[in-house]
């Protein structure tokens, strides 16, 4: 376990010293301090904008940075042969897969956890105080932490065995029908027939993004049921782990070039 | 027990998106190599050096066959931290210093953390990097990044130690450092197996060699034993600023400098070119055996049909 | 050994020309184009479409929307304009994209109701978002309020207006004045007593300063339409008894009819003009009212200059 702890820690030093990153933190704070002035033109709800952009902004960041850091994590490694010199020490192949996604992981951690502590600034800087309703935003940033394991999971699958592009393209297409996965399971269940049978299965296979996003729950101020607590974190780490397992398979086979 | 041995190792690749052609990059491979031994793996660009590296340190896998280092499966653990590994033209992580990319290897070689700066202290030092050891490895140069390969190979004290290519991108200083480097590894009783298509480095380091050709392992054994193998040839001096036609013909080694010329012929050319000689008038000053050179056996080795071909 | 300055100034004189170039020509591509199909393009008609290309993200897309609505009519209705007909679109795609977005409702409460220029003058909309709303948030008496509003201030459906009021003071939380309005409705649905207390309750209870200002403005046209009868007849007795009109309001004063000269709600004295009629000193500042106009201006129409 050593070992990928090491892994872990440099992926997640990797990712601190690539100055793409302070580029959009930086943007995503700024997304929240403007959200302080569109308040100011949207009369009566600025509340509901401050957190409505703040925490989009949060998630769609953090989702650009999941995606494009993860898509490189293996296929980089390959294409520029760092791998070798790690391949030929004591490191098994799948201790390798879980440090970088463990790193990754740490990565985003750290980021929504900046970013948070800017919404929750520009939300005391409306009211003046917290309020209890404002302890709702942590279980909206926990999902969204969620969103980011799962995203980085699947980048971390594909860049196991496709290009940086390709890997890219597959991720951020995952990301929208999985946002869409209520309305695939709406379809399957219209569809009759074998065509039905595919519908339901990939109404199911599809990772279910849109169960993670509460955001505009959140935003007014309504609590979020502990059910879907639970559920969404069991959802995360079964799926996640598959995928990260599928990593680790396919890397295991791998011939590298 | 050998240190590396290979049993009918074989690599073939599938090229070709639709119409699959197999391209063989590697024939089946016996070899064995002892411990405390340099070993050299020569052959010409594409002959299937690496190939036989990335097997043995399984970064690929075999299509047929096998190979054990210390009596051990190639990927067991075990072996791992006994082996170092350079790698061709090696790029690391750009991010980090030459010290940070140390430390890390050698957290993943378990070198133990009490131990661990003093040893990559003590390797900057030994490949003569002591002074850039907080310089971020983009800003090194090709020689620099060559030095830190050779570092991290050695750096958890390895039993084993491969290189592929270890001199290139070197300057001549450079490689008489490396050369230097791999002599005293030897002292310590390392088994060396490095891969290089310069052929008077393995004739200053190894104790055996290989030859690979197009994948296919041509010959393997003492380089005294090869070379004594290859036709001798004879260094004749004479006065005179003339090379005679007769020479000429002979052979295209003529050279001149000055007041006296000199011509490498084969042995057995030796007669016809005194004769030339005795014919144009010109003074004998002396008929001196050259040593076979590896290069000779090399080119030998390979037939003329296929060093045209290459 | 160093990179031509000709060049260099050639090149940088080239960038600066075309750019600036290209955006002269570019406002006057704005220019060419029709002024609706620029706002058309502005928004997607579909709010399923929208929903399902917002990926979750909904929340911030309504506020996007609102923000667009609400400055859509600002614009609109500071020109004093007629036209407002993509308000209602707007706010629709609003609710569907957020349900939950309660200040949208309020708002196609009062300006889509109102008539041109103050509003888009299409209440039946007014009346669907706001059905949709109170379906989506059946515990927020607010709506139940509004959609009272629609009903007795346009629709003047005093019964339907009354069942809604009737149905918001059963919300827990509801204000008192649900219950008062409700029965009022039932008996005095078009008094004026009735609109003030709309009116006021609206004023007292909005957030939103566009409806409060609004909510003013509807109070002090109701003052000024009981005012002005009331003036108009206090002439007519002076003109019985005097024999002869007024000349001005000295007059009155002089002769006991009136404390003072009277203002109107905004501060300007009213007018005295012949015929003993009266009338306001500056219409615009007035909106709504629909007595005291002067001859050939109708109400709430004429634009601004």
């Amino acid at each position: 376990m050593n070992r990928v702890a090491s892994i872990a820690s440099n992926t997640f030093r990797e990712a601190v010293r690539d100055r793409v990153l302070y580029n959009l933190i930086g943007f995503a704070l700024l997304m929240v301090g403007a959200s302080l002035l569109v308040g100011q033109i949207s009369i009566g709800i600025e509340r509901n904008v401050v957190i409505n952009l703040g925490l989009t902004a949060v998630s769609l960041f953090g989702l650009v940075i999941a995606v494009f850091i993860g898509i490189g994590l293996v296929s980089k490694e390959i294409e520029k042969k760092t791998l070798y010199t790690i391949l030929s020490r004591p490191v098994r192949r799948w201790e390798f897969i879980l440090g970088k996604f463990g790193g990754l992981v740490a990565t985003l951690v750290v980021n929504t956890f900046f970013m948070a502590l800017g919404i929750f600034a520009a939300v005391f800087y409306l009211a003046h105080h917290f309020e209890h309703a404002d302890a709702y935003l942590l279980v909206a940033l926990y999902f969204i932490i969620l969103q980011f394991v799962l995203i980085t999971a699947l980048a971390l699958l594909f860049s196991a065995f496709s290009s940086p592009l390709l890997s890219a393209v597959f991720a951020f297409a995952l990301f929208i029908i999985g946002t869409f996965a209520q309305d695939l399971r709406g379809f399957a269940a219209m569809v009759h027939g074998v065509p039905g049978w595919i519908a339901i299965a990939a109404a199911y296979v599809v990772p279910n993004f849109a169960a993670l996003n509460v955001i505009s729950t959140v935003a007014h101020d309504q609590p979020i049921a502990g059910s879907l607590v639970l559920y969404n974190t069991l959802y995360v780490l079964l799926y996640s782990a598959a995928a990260v397992a599928g990593a680790m398979l396919i890397f295991e086979h791998r011939n590298l070039k | 027990m050998p240190a590396i041995e290979t049993f009918g190792l074989e690599k073939t690749y599938t090229v070709g998106f639709w119409r699959k052609r197999p391209r063989c990059a590697l024939r089946p491979l016996n070899l064995a190599v002892e411990e405390g031994e340099v070993f050299g793996y020569l052959g010409p660009n594409g002959a299937g050096k690496t190939t036989t590296l990335k097997l043995l340190m399984g970064l690929v896998y075999p299509t047929a066959g096998s190979a054990r280092i210390l009596g051990l499966p190639v990927n067991d653990p075990r072996v791992k931290a006994q082996i170092g590994f350079l790698p061709e033209q090696p790029y690391f992580y750009d991010y980090l210093t030459a010290r940070e990319l140390l430390e890390y290897y050698a957290q993943l070689s378990a070198v133990e953390a009490r131990d661990r700066s003093r040893r990559v202290d003590a390797v900057l030092n030994r490949v003569g990097l002591n002074d850039v050891g907080g310089v971020q490895l983009r800003k090194f140069s090709k020689g620099m990044l060559q030095r830190v390969g050779i570092a991290q190979a050695i750096l958890h004290d390895p039993k084993l130690v491969f290189l592929d290519e270890p001199m290139s991108g070197l300057d001549p200083i450079g490689r008489r450092e490396v050369r230097d480097l791999m002599e005293s590894l030897k002292q310590e009783g390392k088994t060396i197996f490095f891969s290089t298509h310069i052929l008077s480095d393995a004739e200053a380091l190894c104790d055996r060699v290989a030859i690979l050709h197009k994948g296919e392992l041509r010959s393997i054994g003492v380089i005294a034993d090869l070379t004594s193998s290859v036709r001798g040839k004879v260094e004749v001096m004479w006065q005179g600023s003339v090379i005679p036609p007769g020479v000429r013909s002979l052979t295209a080694e003529c050279h001149q400098t000055g007041e006296m010329a000199r011509a490498i012929i084969a042995e057995d050319q030796l007669d016809s070119t005194i004769d030339a000689l005795r014919r144009a008038n010109l003074k004998l000053i002396s008929v001196t055996p050259v040593r076979a050179t590896l290069e000779d056996y090399f080119v030998e080795k390979l037939s003329p049909a296929e060093v045209a071909a290459r | 050994m160093k990179p031509s300055l000709r060049i260099t100034a050639v090149l940088a004189a080239v960038l600066a020309v075309c750019l600036a170039a290209a955006v002269v020509t570019a406002t006057r591509a704005d220019q060419a184009r029709p002024a609706a199909t620029l706002e058309a393009v502005l928004y997607i008609p579909s709010p399923a479409m929208l929903k399902r290309m917002s990926l979750g993200y909904t929340g911030l897309l309504a506020d996007i929307y609102w923000t667009r609505a609400v400055q859509y009519f600002g614009a609109r209705h500071v020109v004093r304009s007629r036209h407002y007909e993509l308000l209602a679109p707007l706010l629709d795609i609003t609710a569907q994209l957020d349900p939950h977005l309660t200040a949208a409702y309020e708002f196609g409460s009062v300006f889509l109701t109102q008539p041109p220029p103050n509003g888009a003058g299409d209440p039946d909309a007014a009346i669907r978002l706001v059905q949709y709303g109170i379906q989506h948030n059946p515990g927020d008496w607010r709506l139940y309020y509004n959609l009272g509003f629609i009903y007795s201030m346009e629709k003047k459906d005093y019964l339907a207006a009354a069942q809604a009021f009737a149905q918001g003071s059963k919300v827990p939380n509801a204000h008192p004045f649900l219950k008062i309005l409700a029965a009022r409705m039932a008996e005095r649905g078009g008094d004026v007593e009735t609109a003030r207390l709309l009116w006021t309750t609206t004023y007292e209870t909005s957030k939103d300063p566009q409806i409060k200002a609004n909510a003013i403005s509807h109070l002090r046209a109701l003052q000024v339409d009981e005012v002005v009868p009331k003036l108009e007849e206090v002439v007519r007795q002076y003109t019985l008894r005097a024999g002869h009109d007024p000349q001005n309001w000295a007059d009155l004063v002089r002769a006991g009819y009136l404390p003072g000269i009277p203002l109107d709600p905004v501060g300007h004295p009213y007018k005295l003009a012949s015929g003993g009629q009266v009338e306001v000193a500056v219409p615009d500042d007035l909106p709504f009212i629909t007595k005291g106009l002067p001859p050939g201006v109708q109400a709430s129409e004429k634009p601004k200059l």
